[in-house]
Order: C-alpha cells, then structure tokens, then sequence
C-alpha cells in the first residue's frame, strides 16, 4: 500500500473558492460595464482595462519587491481595478486613473498585509484620494453619448447636483418620463433607471447594477442585509425630507453611486463586519451618513464618504454584534483585587 | 424556536439501498483495550490462552469504562502497545483466529429485572455510543436519579455525515430490535418519551419506523432537517426539545438523554441473546470505491483486511475511519478497527490543501451550528491569546468541521480550534501552578 496521506478533519470541501468569488464579482459587474461602454463609449472600457491591469501589476510588483507570495491569481485586484475604474468620470486623465490604482492597491490593500487585511475599501480610498488631489478632473463630468457626435461634450454638473433647485412637486409625470420636455438639466426617471446621465463611468446604469446585485445574491456571494439597509434608509429619509414626494426619493436612490455602493462597495467582505446583525448597523449607517452629506453638506455625493467612515467603525461594530454563542453562560466578573 | 447554523453537504449515500454483508474471516483480529471515552480495560487473559467468541479479555474497576470481548475464537498471540483508531498507544489482544467460530459457553441472556440489573448488564455487554463518540452506554444510563429527571429518550438517527449509512441500514434491517431497544431503556429507567430523529433525506427509514412506532404509544418519529451538523449531541437536543444544553453542560441537565439508534438496536439484541458487542456494522465508501456498502465486521479487524475486500479502482492513499466531516485519518494500515469505528472512506489522488489569506467573508460564522466565530478564533490562537480564546468560547467548538468545510480560503479552521482548546488548557494549567 502507497504511504497513507494524513490531514486533519473535515477532508471534504465545498467548491468555493477566494477566487471563484472573485471571479463572479466580476461577472456582476459585466452588465454595468457593457452599458458604460455603451453609455460613454469605448473610452469606458479602456478606462476599466487599464485599471484592472495597473492594479494586477502593481499587486504582482508588490509582491515581487517585498518577496511576498505572488497573490493576483485570485483575482481580487482586477475586481479593485474594475470598481475604481467604475467610480472615475470617463475622461479622467491616465495618470490619475493610475495614480488612483496605486493608492488603491499599494496603499490600501498590500501595505496593509493583502487580500483580506485592508481596513478601507481600496477603491473607495482611492476615488476619495483622487477626489481631494484631483477636484476638478475628477467633477469634469462627461454628457452620455457625446461619443456618438464627436464632440467633447461636458456638463457642468451630475443630476444630483442639479436636483437641487428643482421642485419635483411641479414635474407632470411626462415630463418625468422624457428630459426633452423636463426643461431643466435633471434627465427623467427611465434615462436614470437606464443609466443615460453624466457621472461615474460605472455608476449610472442603475438597471445593470441591479442585475448584478440580485446575481450576487442569488448565488449566496453577498448577503441583502447591507443593500437593503443602505438603500433603504437612504430611501426613507429621502421620502419625508423631499415632503413625502416619491420622485424626489427615486432621484435620490438612483443619482450619485448609491446603487453600485450598496451592492458592490459595502458589501465588501473585508471591510464589512461579519454578523448580519453587524451588516445591518452598517447599512443603516451608510444611508444616515450618505443622506447627511447629500442634504447638508457642501459636497452633492456622500456614499463613498459613508462608507470609508463605516469601515473604519466595522472593528467597533463587529465587538458589539458579536453572536452569543449557543448556551454559552457569561463570565463571572472578577472582584477588584 | 430559533434555527441553529448549518451547512448543506454532499450526500454520496451509494451504499444506502445495499443489504449489509459478512466480510471473509480475518487471519487476526487485534482488540485495543482502549474502544471508548474513559479508562482503558486491562488484559484478562495471557499471551497462549484460548478464547472463543464473546469472552471477556478485558475489564477494570473504573466505573468510565466498559469491557471488551473477544470477537472470533482463537488463540491469544500477542498482547503489545498498538496506535488505537483515536492515535492513542495502547495495550491490545491479538487473536489469531481458528475458523471455528466457537462462542463462549458463558453467554446467556442476563437477569434485567430491575434498573440495577439491567446498567450492569449494560455494562457487561460492553456497549458504548455506536455513533462514534464511545461513550460508555451503562455510565449514560446510570444517571443520579434523585438529582436528575429525564424527560425524553431522544434517538439519534441522523447521521448527518456525507457516505455513512451504518445508523440508517440499523434502521432498515433492524427495526425491531430498535424499537424493542428504546422501550426497554425506557421502561428500566422510567422515562415517559422517546423520540426517534431521522433526516428527512431517508424517507423510508421513517416511513418504516413510523409503521412500527404504532405499537409504542410514547415514542414518536421526528423528521430531521437534512443538515450538517444535525446529529451533533447539543443540536439534536435542541432540534427535537428546543432545549439548549448549556456551556458544560450535558444533555441530562435538560432532562433528555441521547442515544445513538444502532445503540438501542444492540442492547435489545443483547438482552435477547447475552451477545456482547463483538461485531458492529461499518460503511465502506470512498471515491476510489465501486461497489459501497455495508458490511458486519467482527471488532479488532484490521484496517488493511477491509483494504483488501473492497471493491477498489486503485490503491487508496488516504483512509479515513469515520465520516469526512470529523473522521480521523488512518497513519497505518495495520490499525485495528474498533466499536466506535461507522465507516472507513477510501480515497484516491489526494492533493495538499494550500490555505490562502482569509478574505473575511462570514461563511463560517454562518455556518457555526453553536454560534461561533471561527476566523476570530483562528486570529486569536495564531495570537497565542488565551483570554480572546476563552471570551470567544473556544470550549464550546464541537469541531464539526463546518467552518473550514465553507471556508472558500481552504483555512484549516477546525483544526485550529483544537489546537486552540488545548493551548487554552494548558495555559491554564501554567496559570494555576504559579
């Protein structure tokens, strides 16, 4: 008989691997990619494939210099790279794009011990960075399908920002359904469910990012507790801040990267506490913060402000959300000595 | 009533609907002193002696103990140190067998007519929990009466690891005695209830043992979820009683006591014709096996006579004795197989699992049937943190295995946590010796 392989138990697996999940993060976000290519143009793609490729590198080349174990084959870079490259205008200068997959990647996630031990999403971080180096090429926002006319068309501003001078109350519900006749900047409800608006390259198309939530959940890869509290709060808050008007409410849910963040950003595994308790506090969070900023700060988008802040508070509410174990008896508390 | 964790596993249940066969004679059987939690029986007969089927060659005086038996008729050849299935050295009875299949001239059916009698009798038989764990029936049995009440009989017929079939052949071919069995410890004990947990993934075991159940009008047959770890001890409790058994704890301090069906099935069998517990039936399975079933295997076989009888592909390079779940690996062939022993799993082309980083995704938390948090444990004992270790309730781990059978980073989590529980033990010690 050959030398008998011993291991400890359970010697069965089940077929989940770190980079089969990473692997269908990224299928989840092919629909959102393919409608900002269409959106944008093929400037979309190239902007998401020379991400992704930086990040890939940069992580192979970390690990490289420190003489680290080479990790990139479980893809969670290219899933960084395709999430930062989804948070960037489309004509963001190269440079940028590449400065914001080093912080992402180097500064972020391998600085910090790789996969798994970064306290920050990489990709929030890193639009947060580029945000406050780069103000004005990161807010320079492209019109959608300016690519068709060939001209270097810009808006001055994301719906969001000019949501804010418009009464919604004096909208008719065509008026809602076709921008032409809207009459203001702000597109109507179906352009913004589709995605036909200035901002993220990756975060209009709130119909491909649906797809790819409910794919993720679907396959039991992300729980719904954080979307639906994220977006749910936000969704509330939103309603009797606006005087109970609906379309206010879904302009708000739909405008800024709310969708994206909530099904991709906040449920990151890493930087998101375990518990479903846990994901819950942290949801909710997100939207109080995420409307906070939205309604009474300078700033017309606050979700990925909301969510560094929840992550850095995920250790804190991991402590407090901690399931108590079956028939587990408390400590005795000991007497002061 | 709250739902506990679980996991959904794999079946490989191709040796259910097989009818359980003999296996050829062994040459030698070798009899570990040592089937059971407690303490290990003593040879009672000398290297030369002849024995015949079901006498005893080994007892003690310790009352967390049972006897075992001689298993084929034969000659004593040797009584040396051998590894147990559980990795333990200890003294062992090999039997070189003579064919004749003699049994003992004492074996009659005991005198049970009162509690008393029928816990020694228990104890004589040699009977211990046949689910794997080896705990010695009559200790089970002879609970404090004037501090503890049972209220339920509770049957473990889950047998929720993926290959074993042992427990649900029992059920099939024999029912009876099973049946006969559970009234037999409830009428000795007094206890009003019994009820039979069988996973709803074996239909006609419940069908069946629902039919003959009529006749017993305070034992009933439960449906189980058909989840991992549902045959685990605390969470059988709780699945049939909705009662949780608190941190150190036993099962009786909620008034239940869980027996394992085959159990039943034995000491019913042993009342009936005074046979102790010489032959068990075993699972032989595996990814390399072409015919699985069930087959009855006198204690003391050794591994590599089951080895040679299987119908394999291809020799095996990695055996494991018991269900993939929390089975141990065999490091030896010439292992001999004991009472606590369900299945033996052949596998070929293994390949070292290489764990990357934890990506914190909760699987295993979620998967944790007592509610704990694997990877913070595992963070806390590479930590050599016995305190974190201890407010995390590493002494609650049942080590089903369900956290590194998620874990997509192939983390070898159980294992840490018995590393944990065993740093944890003697830190403690350390602490108290200054």
């Amino acid at each position: 008989m050959n030398k008998l392989f011993v291991e400890s138990s359970p010697h069965i697996r089940s077929a989940w691997t770190t980079q089969k999940i990473m692997l269908n993060v990224i299928i989840a976000l092919c629909p959102a990619l393919i409608m900002s290519t269409y959106i944008f143009g093929i400037k979309a793609l190239l902007m998401t494939v020379i991400c992704c490729t930086s990040c890939v590198l940069l992580e192979f080349l970390f690990n490289k210099v420190t003489k680290r174990e080479d990790t990139i084959s479980d893809l969670s870079a290219v899933v960084t790279g395709m999430l930062l490259a989804f948070n960037l205008p489309v004509d963001l200068p190269i440079y940028m794009a590449i400065i914001g997959c080093f912080v992402a990647i180097v500064i972020v996630k391998c600085l910090f011990g790789g996969i798994g031990q970064n306290f920050a999403n990489p990709a929030i971080t890193a639009r947060i960075v580029l945000m406050m180096s780069f103000a004005g090429a990161m807010t320079k926002w492209t019109a959608p399908f300016s690519w068709k006319d060939g001209v270097d068309a810009t808006v001055s501003a994301t719906p969001l920002a000019a949501m804010s001078g418009v009464d919604f109350k004096e909208l008719s519900l065509g008026q809602l359904f076709n921008s032409t006749v809207t009459g203001t900047e702000i597109p109507s409800i179906m352009d913004m469910f589709l995605g036909f608006r200035a901002g993220c390259l990756g975060e209009t198309c709130v119909a491909a990012l649906l797809l790819g939530g409910l794919y993720l959940m679907f396959i039991g890869l992300i729980r719904p507790a954080t979307p639906l509290c994220f977006i749910g709060t936000v969704a509330v808050l939103s309603f009797f801040y606006g005087g109970c008007d609906v379309n206010f409410m879904l302009y708000q849910l739909m405008s800024g990267g709310l969708i994206l963040g909530a099904f991709f950003m906040a449920t990151d595994y890493a930087t998101t506490p375990l518990t479903t308790k846990g994901k819950i506090v942290f949801g909710v969070g997100c939207g109080l913060i995420t409307f906070a900023i939205r309604q009474f700060a300078s700033m017309p988008e606050g979700v990925s402000f909301s969510i560094l802040v929840m992550n850095c508070l995920t250790p804190l509410i991991d402590r407090y959300t901690a399931p108590r174990a079956l028939g587990a008896v408390k400590p005795k508390k000991e007497g002061k000595q | 009533m709250s739902k506990l964790h679980s996991v959904r596993l794999p079946h490989f249940s191709g040796s259910a609907e097989q009818l359980t066969r003999k296996i050829p004679a062994p040459e030698i059987v070798a009899i570990s002193m040592l089937q059971h939690i407690g303490a290990p029986c003593e040879p009672c007969v000398a290297i030369g002696d002849s024995v015949k089927i079901g006498q005893k060659i080994g007892d003690t005086e310790a009352f967390m103990s049972a006897p075992v038996h001689a298993s084929v008729s034969g000659v004593v050849k040797e009584i040396k140190d051998v590894m147990n299935v559980g990795g333990r050295l200890c003294k062992t009875v090999v039997i070189a067998n003579d064919n004749k299949n003699e049994m003992s001239p004492d074996i009659k059916p005991p005198k049970v007519d009162t509690r008393e009698e029928f816990i020694k009798a228990v104890r004589e038989s040699g009977a211990v929990g046949l689910g794997g764990a080896g705990f010695p029936t009559h200790v089970k049995l002879a609970y404090d009466r004037s501090k503890v009440k049972i209220d339920y009989l509770l049957l473990n017929g889950a047998e929720c690891e993926p290959y074993i079939t042992s427990d649900y052949r029992e059920l099939i071919e024999n029912s009876d005695n099973v049946l006969s069995g559970i009234d037999l410890v409830m009428t000795k004990l007094e206890i009003p209830k019994a009820i039979i947990g069988i996973e709803a993934d074996k239909p006609q075991a419940i069908s069946k043992l629902e039919k003959l159940a009529i006749r017993y009008p305070n034992i009933s047959v439960q449906r189980l979820p058909s989840a991992y770890p549902q045959g685990a001890e605390k969470v059988l409790v709780h699945t049939l009683t909705g009662r949780v058994v608190g941190e150190g704890k036993l099962p009786s301090d909620v008034g239940c006591m869980v027996m394992n069906v085959s159990t039943a099935g034995f000491i019913y069998g042993y009342v009936k014709t005074g046979i102790p517990l010489v032959k068990r039936r075993i699972t032989v399975d595996g990814d390399i096996v072409n015919s699985p079933a069930n087959f009855f295997i006198p204690v003391g076989t050794l591994l590599h006579s089951i080895v040679g009888f299987a119908d394999v592909r291809r020799q095996p390079d990695r055996i494991v004795l018991g269900g993939p779940m929390m089975g141990a690996c065999a490091f030896d062939p010439d292992t001999p197989l004991g009472k606590t022993n369900n299945a033996v799993l052949l596998f070929g082309n293994t390949k070292e699992r290489k764990p990357s980083a934890c990506i914190r995704c909760g699987r295993c938390v979620r998967a944790c049937a007592v509610n704990l948090m694997p990877t913070e444990l595992e963070s806390a004992y590479d930590a050599r943190d016995a305190e974190a270790l201890e407010k995390l309730k590493i002494n609650l781990c049942m080590n089903c295995g369900a956290c590194s059978f998620v874990c997509p980073a192939k983390r070898q989590l159980a294992e840490k946590n018995q590393l944990a529980k065993d740093f944890l033990r003697q830190s403690k010690a350390k602490q108290q010796g200054k």
